[in-house]
């Protein structure tokens, strides 16, 4: 399919209709409310459903009921509308239905305000539920990302039975790019154990009720393998110029592609610096990151927080290897000339030696 | 069950195994028929019991009971009323 | 001898039995003399004479109703506390030939699922919601409910209720009356044999009107519970016929079953093939005959600002569009939010012949000031060598820049004698299309076409012109440039 300039909030909506999303529950937030916009166009266009619900904690509760019936279904928010949600989280995954929730972040505690930050990671990457649960969560950088890790998200969201945060920023939700979507549409069919209201599946019981310790404990060691089997299978990220790296930087979303400016910015400067974009925030790419502490000599950890994914970073390396952290809040990004700035003044043995003698020699020149 | 020869209209069946003793059909029931046991059932409870005749098949004993298995309620065939 | 038929068992809608426990699986777990054992006959017996057995999807939620599941033998989702009709709805939703039912108590209902219960209700799901009103949160042991009737004890309003601080019991039929959508609305009484007689009529009225195809239907239900209320069953049946039923009233509120129209039924959805052009990615909308190669190389990072209402979106749009269909690598990403409706506006957008790291524009090669304040705040970090585009007719004294290429020329006025002040942005492109050859005129056309509205197209194209024009003729070439 052609290529087409794309909003990143309206690409997820596109992708995940491809990807045969039928049914959009949501509530308008800023900066997501284009996903909820284009959802309302769409979802009916292509058959499906559209609810603007009254509350973020009605639209996580209808995906439950939406997804019980068997149905891709999804939803997207911003911080406030997320931290409604976390509830529903924990029933999802409770009870294992898959769905996919678009976080597009923006600054906070409380209100904030509606600028780009990374201050939900914790809350969506470690979940701010009740109980034994993950979120398996993807960090799109790109408007072809957005569309890309959306098609993902509903796959693997079937796969683990288990919701699926896209987690990214209100630069990305906002931004536009070329975007080619999936070349061909599916709708799977519906799971054996969903409730469709039918004599196929009038047995089925949708529920995250274990009265029985032993049950409950039976329940939480199998979500727990799901997660484990999650870690194993689907850590994605990119990894840029690290081959011969000395410094690591570490950042998703809009941060990778800041990074990327900033190690040509370094390298051109005589720094070795390369990348590390985590795509998989759960699962966290820990093992990527422990392979290239064998080589680089120290990781700089960028984000749109005070230092939240940091920690997932520190843990992996587990104090092998330092760890800096620089960061801009609020709805500010650091540029890559930031980022530059902060790499020469946090490693100054890293910057090339000025050659003896050249000095003289331009003199003499 | 019959009287003078002639038939009950109706025919109570509790189940004294479901019930919890509540006595809601007891008090419910118009011709009085029945009554709750002296004797305890397996879980404790005394059960509501049918006093054998003068039931009227008016299933108000059914429709109060709280539990779903605890009565079956008959009604004279009409052959035989006959 | 006489010979009986049964004439009233245990409905096929529940289980056989009821594998909660290992032991009682002929019981439920309500206590002696519960009405949530009434109630849940009384439905049972509505879904078998309804024959809807095998389509039924009972919405379980948090209470003593949470364990329909172990009783109803249908479809069972078990929800979170209050949510039973936000989950109902989408069940409805993707499912419209399941027959829905919320069975939800009074905490559920009209405490902790207000808003969702209201909104179901306001929007006419077709579902069926049966609201059990003991007037006490039974599961959790007795503590007050929104339901509770003044004065009553309870475990957390130990003196009574008192209506200076805990309000007055809630009437949710009435509240459900006053919005347009609901079909059926009534409060029934487990009070006595009549009462319940009567509910389960009601309580099939408002099953058999989904099945019809109708709106929201909803019967509360006026229930005892004796073991919180510390009463004899008996004693509280009698309680719910007398003072329940005087706080409440007991009556249909409002039957719209004869005149409600079914529903009509979705249309079919649409084959898979025709998505991408229902998806507006084809046909048109998205950019045809893009060139598969950069014609040259290039790097340019755009800043565009002004102010609100100045076009400065949709100029940065247009470059990015035309710079797509050109085959070059594009972003752009805007300001937003409060800066969109007033104050200052800005994007950032670029076009280059590789792959783009970041989108964000921190040294622009270009700027594209629309005012001064633009022209202020970001000329500081104009590229060396750079280009900037001022809206004016003289850049201010002391914002010049000798390493910079500075070109000022009254955008605004030029738009105004174009024909509309809005095309100003337009203008300026041209200018700026004429002083770098970034983009060939055919591809920013194109993109002029497919972006604005057709009414100004004919509008933006002379606005284009002019500022090519305006550029060439103008000195502001070489304005104090390599000074």
């Amino acid at each position: 399919m052609q290529k087409q300039l794309t909003k990143g909030n309206e690409a997820i909506v596109k992708a995940a209709v491809l990807a045969g999303c039928r049914a959009y529950y949501g509530y308008p937030i800023t900066p997501a409310s284009e996903i909820a916009e284009a959802a309302s166009l769409y979802l009916p266009r292509a058959g499906g459903v559209f609810v603007q619900a009254e509350s973020e904690v009605a639209a996580i509760n209808m995906l439950y009921g939406g997804a019980a019936a068997g149905v891709r279904c999804m939803s997207g928010s911003s911080g406030p509308g997320i931290s409604l949600m976390q509830e529903g989280f924990s029933y999802l995954a409770g009870a294992e239905l898959p769905c996919v929730i678009a976080d597009i972040m923006r600054a906070g505690p409380g209100l904030g305000n509606i600028a780009p930050e990374q201050g939900d990671y914790n809350q969506v990457v470690k979940g701010g539920g009740h109980g034994n649960y993950r979120t398996l969560v993807v960090a799109p950088d790109s408007v072809q990302e957005m569309a890309d890790l959306t098609t993902w998200a509903f796959d693997l969201a079937d796969r683990y039975r288990n919701p699926v945060v896209v987690l990214a920023d209100g630069f990305i939700g906002q931004m536009m790019e070329p975007v080619e979507f999936a070349a061909r549409a599916t709708v799977p069919a519906p799971p054996a154990w969903a409730v469709r209201g039918n004599a196929e599946t009038r047995k089925n019981l949708v529920s995250s009720i274990y009265l029985e310790p032993d049950c409950q404990e039976r329940h939480i060691r199998k979500l727990e393998e799901k997660y484990k089997q999650a870690e194993r299978a689907e850590v994605r990220f990119e990894s840029w110029r690290t081959d011969d790296a000395e410094i690591i930087l570490v950042g998703y979303g809009i941060v990778g592609r800041i990074l990327k400016a900033a190690v040509e910015l370094a390298r051109a400067r005589g720094i070795a610096v390369g990348l590390l974009r985590p795509i998989t925030l759960f699962p966290f790419p820990s093992q990527p990151i422990r392979d290239l502490a064998k080589h680089a000599k120290a990781f700089a950890v960028v984000e749109l927080s005070t230092g939240q994914m940091v920690d997932d970073v520190r843990l992996a390396l587990a104090g092998r290897t330092p760890v800096e952290f620089f960061s801009r809040v609020g709805g500010n990004a650091p540029s890559a000339e930031d980022v530059l700035a902060f790499l020469e003044h946090t490693f100054p043995d890293c910057l090339p030696r000025p050659v003896a003698g050249r000095q003289e020699e331009l003199i003499h020149g | 069950m019959a009287v003078n020869g002639k038939p009950d209209r109706g025919l109570v069946e509790m189940n004294a195994e479901e019930c919890k003793g509540c006595g809601l059909c007891v008090e419910a029931c118009p011709p009085k028929v029945l009554h709750l046991a002296e004797a305890l059932n397996h879980y404790g409870y005394h059960p509501a019991v049918y006093a054998g005749v003068g039931c009227t098949g008016c299933g108000i004993c059914f429709f109060v009971c709280p539990e779903p298995g605890g009565i079956r309620v008959f009604r004279l065939d009409a052959v035989a009323a006959a | 001898m006489a010979s009986y038929t049964v004439i009233h068992e245990k409905a096929e809608a529940f289980y056989d039995t009821f594998e909660r426990k290992a032991e009682l699986q002929g019981q439920t777990h309500y206590c002696p003399g519960c009405g949530h054992g009434i109630v849940s006959k009384l439905l049972a017996q509505a879904i078998d004479e309804l024959g809807v057995q095998d389509r039924t999807v009972l919405i379980n939620p948090v209470g003593c109703s949470v364990f329909g599941y172990y009783y109803f033998d249908v479809g069972n989702v078990q929800v979170a506390h209050g949510r039973a009709p936000a989950a109902a709805t989408a069940v409805k939703r993707s499912r419209p030939e399941s027959i829905v039912i919320a069975y939800q108590g009074d905490g559920d209902l009209a405490a902790i699922g207000t808003a969702e219960i209201i909104h179901a209700a306001n929007r006419g799901e077709p579902i069926t919601v049966i609201f059990v009103n003991n007037g006490i949160y039974g599961m959790t042991g007795g503590q007050m409910a929104p339901t509770t009737p003044l004065g009553k004890k309870t475990a957390t309003s130990p003196l009574g209720r008192d209506a200076l601080n805990e309000g007055y019991p809630l009437h949710v039929c009435e509240m459900l009356n006053s919005l347009e959508a609901p079909v059926y609305i009534e409060r029934v009484s487990l009070g006595n044999s009549k009462q319940i007689m009567h509910a389960a009529k009601a309580i099939k009225r408002a099953v058999e009107n989904q099945v019809k195809g109708l709106g929201f239907s909803f019967v509360e239900v006026l229930s005892p519970c004796p073991t919180i209320w510390k009463m004899q069953p008996v004693e509280a049946k009698r309680f719910v016929q007398d003072e329940m039923a005087a706080i409440f009233g007991v009556s249909n509120l409002r039957d719209r079953s004869k005149e409600a129209q079914p529903r009509p039924a979705a249309a079919a959805a649409p084959a898979l093939e025709d998505l991408p052009r229902l998806l507006d990615l084809v046909n048109g909308s998205g950019v045809e005959g893009a060139a598969a190669h950069p014609p040259q190389e290039l790097d340019m990072r755009i800043k565009v600002a002004g102010f609100g209402g100045q076009g400065v979106l949709m100029l940065g749009e247009v470059l990015a569009e035309a710079g797509l269909e050109a085959g070059y690598e594009v972003s752009w990403l805007p300001s937003y939010g409060p800066e969109m409706r007033s104050g200052t506006s800005n994007c950032h957008v670029r076009l280059a012949h590789h792959a783009i790291d970041s989108p964000l524009v921190s040294r622009p090669n270009v700027l594209l000031a629309l005012n001064e304040p633009s022209l202020r705040k970001f000329l500081p970090v104009v590229e060396e060598g750079g280009i900037v585009l001022y809206n004016g007719s003289e850049i201010p004294e002391d914002c010049v820049r000798s390493d910079v290429r500075m070109v000022a020329l009254p955008f605004t006025q030029l738009a105004d004698e174009v024909g509309a002040t809005k095309v100003g942005n337009i203008v300026m492109l041209g200018a700026l299309l004429e002083a770098t050859g970034m983009l060939e005129q055919d591809r920013v056309v194109a993109a002029l076409k497919r972006l604005v509205h057709p009414r100004f197209f004919e509008l933006d194209l002379a606005a284009l012109a002019r500022g090519r024009q305006e550029f060439r003729g103008s000195a502001a070439d070489d304005y104090l440039w390599g000074v």
